[in-house]
């Protein structure tokens, strides 16, 4: 055994990586502004004010007021609540959902495979959008329903991959050596194939979050994410459609904050995607 | 070569479009069929497609259309001479038998909405073919007014039999056009009808109303010349088009107002504390402050009221004006009715962008009074008929108004009326209301309404009424000949399109 | 080639059904009873409500419920839509077309931008045109198509008033104008295809560029751009044709928030709006539609990639 162990070779590469690194950081920033809201945020994001109607950018409001007075830094800061327990509450829901059942689908083989195979298509085949909007429509618009139709929307891509590693892995010399000396498949895969599935999945997991980060704030546009008067940083483009020509900060905040998060969180998968998978040899 | 190519099909393109005059309209209408229908826009259409007994001019006063003149016999008995040589659009003559037969229509025609504005109608005759006799169960102040819109809508009875209940899809009227296209949520196209009775008085084409819901969009296409005309445009878009030399602006008073409909007894979701108990609609009505909304989205344009009838009308009751905002009183009633603050109370809400905001402000007024106000956006039309199915426990509603205080009370206000999406009932007030109707004179009247709002807006707490809207309608310089009335309507007759 | 066809529609066919149990099991969540809202204005008699029920058999259990759906859809009737009462399946056939031409503009988009921006930074691998590539492709994929769509309207229709900010003309009725209302939706969605295409292409394109046979082509001293052209590009398209098809059966659907905004009449739009107007069955229609459209393209992507793929062909 070398004295560096993959993972930790790993996270060297990554460390080296300064797009990725820069990503983390502004992920990170968001993060923190989303726990920290509030305490750092300088209004309470509901009070409105109906003598400071769409002020512009001030020493007072550094990002302005909205139509019905509120500070826009405030609502941009608590948006990211909704964002961000969109994205990772969502995957995470995903992720739980998805990875057991890929993995039982592998390692079972058989009709379970191939029924849990077909299930994952049948979602696939639906484009992730048209699905959260007719579970909207169903269920009533609310960010919980915005967040179970993200989950369900994007747990196949896991139950794929957890699938795909579970097969592989079931065929290595090792598994079948533990195999034959009597080792039952669940604790096959407990010990042998989840920590190989940890970085593909780490990788998907980041950008499934900048997925279901957009995924939300298009919802909150339609209006049938986050309801009104909690602040979602698509509702907010929503209402600022109105006032773009006279309020044009109303829109440049929220749209800026969906698009330097993404980013972000599209570096750091693909610093993570280089670091994590020797098979990408991008570099 | 190519650049002369280019311009030339440029040219035919705007050329096509000189001859067709497109209109937005904020919602998309409802069912085409005078009898069925409920929407304002709806009514903007009909004013091409369906002609009416009388309409109203632009002093408000009652003037002939598909009518010549009218008499009343005796107090209860109409005789309305009509115009010869008027053709419905499928050729056939319309004559004081399809006028009858339209009126009964009206009235009772399973689902109709304009039951409640023409019940005082017994029967119809026809003396003959160019004049019908209306019987009345008792004399109506308000009667003649109502067959100045959908009510006295003549429909070409040979058509309306055979397509029964999707009439609506094809609405054979008299109007100066004829509905030729229909896109849901799109557009409604119409055609100039060459055998209208006053063909002189269109010139253009072919109209095409285009449904856009979103304001900004509405007006940036009106700016782009994407439109030649919108029916509606929002308050704080009024500055903008002033400033562009290409645009005209129209603002007049409306006939009607902006309200909140409140479920008393229509169906389960009335069994509320809202719906049940009218200290706690008390304590919200005192939670809302109508200046501040007009202020705040409306920049201060609208008026704010009480009651259902504009200062405009005469009928108008001057001392009935809105309570001050008063939050402690609204917390002190929440208690005393023993309710647990903060209380979940959802209104429906029509999906336009200066509602929703409307809305949103009443929410944050609100939950200083102890109400939790949830906002459940629906497109229009749907917002309607689930309302009146009773899915609503609080409904934002406007309605265009009548020229008579009638048309804006007891459709909505008496037990049988079929617009009342509250069943809301109280035996005096419908008393009140069928007297109102008779009454002729204007100060006995207006004492008779005083008394309707005080029992049932004041005591009852049935309805708020917010404010009153100003039609705005802007159009581009190259339409002319438009003149606006106090019902917002868009008149054909006399546009011309450069 | 037929075993192999046979093979996947075996799977195709269980995820089909699958797909249409789950769509028509969403019905169960629908808050109020289905009858109330159809009877309209004669829901206070029993007797029509009793003919409504016996008609949507909702006294059935579910399977039965089921069945005569699935029945019914096989015979191409997806339902009435509660609002207008037309045919749920001429809503879609009248909206695919526009659909269709926008999801059309913003692939050809897609694809002029997007392949030859991969194909060129593949080949400038590591130098600052690579990098500047990868930078906007990045930016391409986080943007939100939504924030870019009313930046556009803001600079193109009220600013400088060049094009019209919203509508749709069809492309039948007037070329001219047909094009300048579906330039600025197909160009936001394009982007965001263009940026998906660019960076699979630069990866594929590299794995070509690396292979064996290339390296021997450069050893043999054959000339650098027909190595590029002949040899690597023909290989990089391969996974670029299949990702295409499937990016475009996304676009058919996924232009959702680009119709709204530019109030573009095609399934996305209708989807929202059905909505709003608590349109269930047209929810229904619109997502099966698009369902079944995506798994044909899929379909479709695979039958490609058999065909274009030389090792795959010899099997």
């Amino acid at each position: 055994m070398s004295h560096a162990s993959p993972a930790r070779r790993a996270l060297a590469a990554l460390l080296r990586h300064r797009l990725a690194m820069f990503g983390l950081v502004v992920v990170v920033l968001f993060v923190a502004a989303a726990l920290l809201a509030p305490w750092i945020s300088p209004a309470d994001p509901l009070a409105t004010s109906w003598s400071a109607i769409r002020r512009a950018p001030s020493a007072a409001h550094w990002f302005g007021t909205d139509e019905n007075g509120r500070d826009v830094l405030s609502r941009v800061l608590w948006g990211a609540r909704a964002s961000l327990m969109a994205g990772v509450i969502a995957v995470g829901g995903a992720l739980l959902i998805g990875v057991p059942i890929g993995l039982v689908a592998g390692l079972a083989g058989g009709w379970l495979d191939a029924l849990i195979s077909r299930v994952a298509d049948a979602m696939l085949a639906v484009p992730f959008l048209i699905l959260a909007i007719a579970l909207a429509a169903f269920l009533g618009p609310a960010l919980e329903n915005a967040m179970l139709a993200i989950a369900i929307s994007a747990s196949p891509v896991f139950v794929r991959l957890a699938r795909g590693m579970a097969l592989e892995a079931n065929t290595t010399d090792y598994a079948e050596a533990a195999r034959a000396m009597g080792n039952p498949p669940w604790r096959t895969a407990l010990v042998h194939i989840l920590p190989n599935i940890a970085p593909p999945l780490l990788v998907q997991a980041t950008l499934s979050i900048a997925e279901a980060i957009i995924a939300e704030a298009s919802l909150s546009f339609l209006g049938l994410g986050q309801q009104p008067p909690a602040p979602s940083w698509g509702s907010m483009l929503n209402s600022a459609q109105r006032f773009i020509e006279n309020a044009p900060w109303l829109a440049i905040f929220p749209g800026m904050a969906i698009f330097t998060l993404v980013l972000a969180l599209n570096l750091l998968g693909d610093g993570l995607r280089d670091a994590l998978d020797p098979r990408s040899a991008r570099r | 070569m190519f650049r002369r190519i280019a311009l030339a099909l440029l040219l035919t393109a705007s050329a096509a479009s000189a001859q067709n005059l497109r209109i937005g309209l904020r919602e998309d209408p409802d069912i085409m069929d005078p009898t069925l229908a409920r929407t304002f826009v709806g009514r903007i259409v009909f004013a091409a497609v369906c002609d009416k007994l009388f309409d109203i001019n632009a002093r408000l006063e009652i003037v002939p259309q598909l009518a010549t003149g009218h008499h009343w016999d005796d107090p209860k008995t109409l005789r309305i001479t009509l115009r010869p040589g008027v053709k419905f659009h499928d050729g056939e003559a319309m004559d004081a038998e399809a006028v009858r037969y339209s009126l009964n229509r009206h009235l009772t025609m399973q689902g109709s909405f304009r039951r409640g504005e023409i019940n005082t109608m017994e029967s119809v005759e026809v003396v003959d073919p160019l004049t019908v006799l209306i019987r009345l169960r008792e004399p109506s102040a308000a009667f003649l007014a109502q067959l100045t819109d959908r009510a006295g809508m003549i429909v070409s009875p040979r058509a309306a039999e055979a397509a029964g209940r999707n009439f609506g899809l094809r609405p054979i009227c008299a109007g100066p056009y004829r509905l030729t296209e229909r896109v849901a949520q799109g557009r409604i196209v119409v055609d100039r009808f060459a055998e209208y009775w006053n063909a002189a008085s269109t010139t253009i084409p072919r109209i095409t109303y285009q449904v856009i819901s979103d304001s900004t969009v509405r007006l940036a296409n009106l700016q782009s010349g994407a439109l030649e005309m919108v029916q509606s445009i929002d308050p704080d878009d009024v500055a903008a088009v002033r400033r562009n030399t290409r645009l005209r602006i129209n603002i007049t008073d409306e006939l009607g107002y902006q309200s909140i409909t409140l479920n008393v007894s229509n169906g389960p979701r009335a069994q509320t504390p809202m719906g049940q108990d009218a200290r706690v609609r008390a304590a919200f009505e005192l939670a809302l402050d109508r200046q501040v909304i007009n202020q705040v989205v409306y920049e201060g344009m609208y008026s704010p009221t009480a009651q259902p009838v504009p200062p405009t009308n005469p009928l108008h009751v001057p001392g009935f004006q809105p309570e001050a905002r008063n939050v402690e009183r609204a917390r002190a009633l929440l208690r005393e009715a023993g309710v647990r603050t903060p209380l979940a109370v959802e209104m429906t809400v029509p999906n336009s962008p200066d509602l929703r905001q409307a809305a949103e402000v009443m929410q944050a007024m609100l939950r200083e009074a102890g109400f939790e106000l949830r906002i459940n956006t629906m497109e229009f039309a749907s917002s309607l008929q689930a309302a009146t199915r009773g899915e609503f426990e609080t409904y934002l509603l406007g309605w265009s108004g009548r020229v008579d205080p009638d048309g804006n009370t007891w459709t909505f206000m008496h037990s049988r009326g079929p617009s009342n999406d509250g069943r809301y009932a109280n035996p005096e007030v419908d008393r009140l209301l069928d007297t109102a109707r008779l009454e002729q004179d204007p100060a006995r009247r207006r004492d008779l309404y005083a008394q309707i709002y005080a029992i049932a807006l004041r005591q009852d707490r049935s309805r708020i009424y917010l404010w009153h809207r100003k039609n705005i309608v802007a159009h581009s310089t190259r339409v002319t000949g438009f003149t606006a009335v106090a019902d917002g309507l868009i008149r054909v007759q006399g546009l011309r399109l450069q | 080639m037929i075993s192999w066809f046979l093979r996947r529609m075996g799977q195709i066919l269980p995820t089909l059904l699958i797909l249409s149990f789950g769509i028509f099991a969403l019905q169960q969540l629908m808050p109020g009873d289905p009858a109330l809202i159809l009877a309209g204005e004669e829901r206070g008699d029993p007797a029509v409500l009793a003919q409504i029920r016996a008609e949507l058999m909702l006294d059935r259990p579910l399977l039965e419920q089921y069945g005569h759906w699935l029945w019914r859809l096989l015979h191409g009737d997806f339902g009435f839509s509660w609002r207008i009462r037309v045919p749920v399946g001429e809503l879609l056939l009248d909206k695919l077309p526009v659909t269709t031409q926008l999801a059309s503009m913003s692939f050809v988009i897609g694809v002029a931008i997007g392949v030859p921006a991969g194909v060129i930074s593949a080949v400038a691998k590591d130098k600052p045109l690579d990098w500047l590539m990868n930078a906007v492709a990045l930016f391409g994929i986080s943007m939100p198509n939504f924030w870019l769509g009313i930046m556009m309207i803001l600079l193109f229709s009220v600013q400088l008033g060049w094009l019209p900010p919203s509508g749709y003309v069809p492309l039948w009725e007037d070329p001219w104008q047909s094009l300048a209302t579906t330039i600025m939706p197909a160009f936001v969605l394009g982007t965001g295809v263009a940026s998906v295409l660019m960076r699979h292409t630069r990866a594929a394109m590299l794995g070509a560029l690396e292979q064996d046979y290339i390296r021997t082509a450069r050893a043999k001293g054959v000339v650098e751009r027909s190595v590029i052209a002949r040899h690597a590009l023909r290989n990089a398209l391969i996974p670029v044709v299949t990702l295409g098809t499937i990016e475009f059966g996304r676009l058919l659907a996924g232009a959702v928030l680009t119709e709204q905004i530019f109030s573009i009449p095609g399934f996305g739009k209708l989807v929202v709006d059905a909505v709003f107007n608590r349109d269930y069955p047209v929810v229904q229609g619109v997502v099966l539609a698009t369902a079944l459209i995506f798994v044909a393209l899929s379909l479709v992507a695979d039958i490609l990639y058999m065909l274009i793929n030389p090792r795959l062909r010899a099997a």
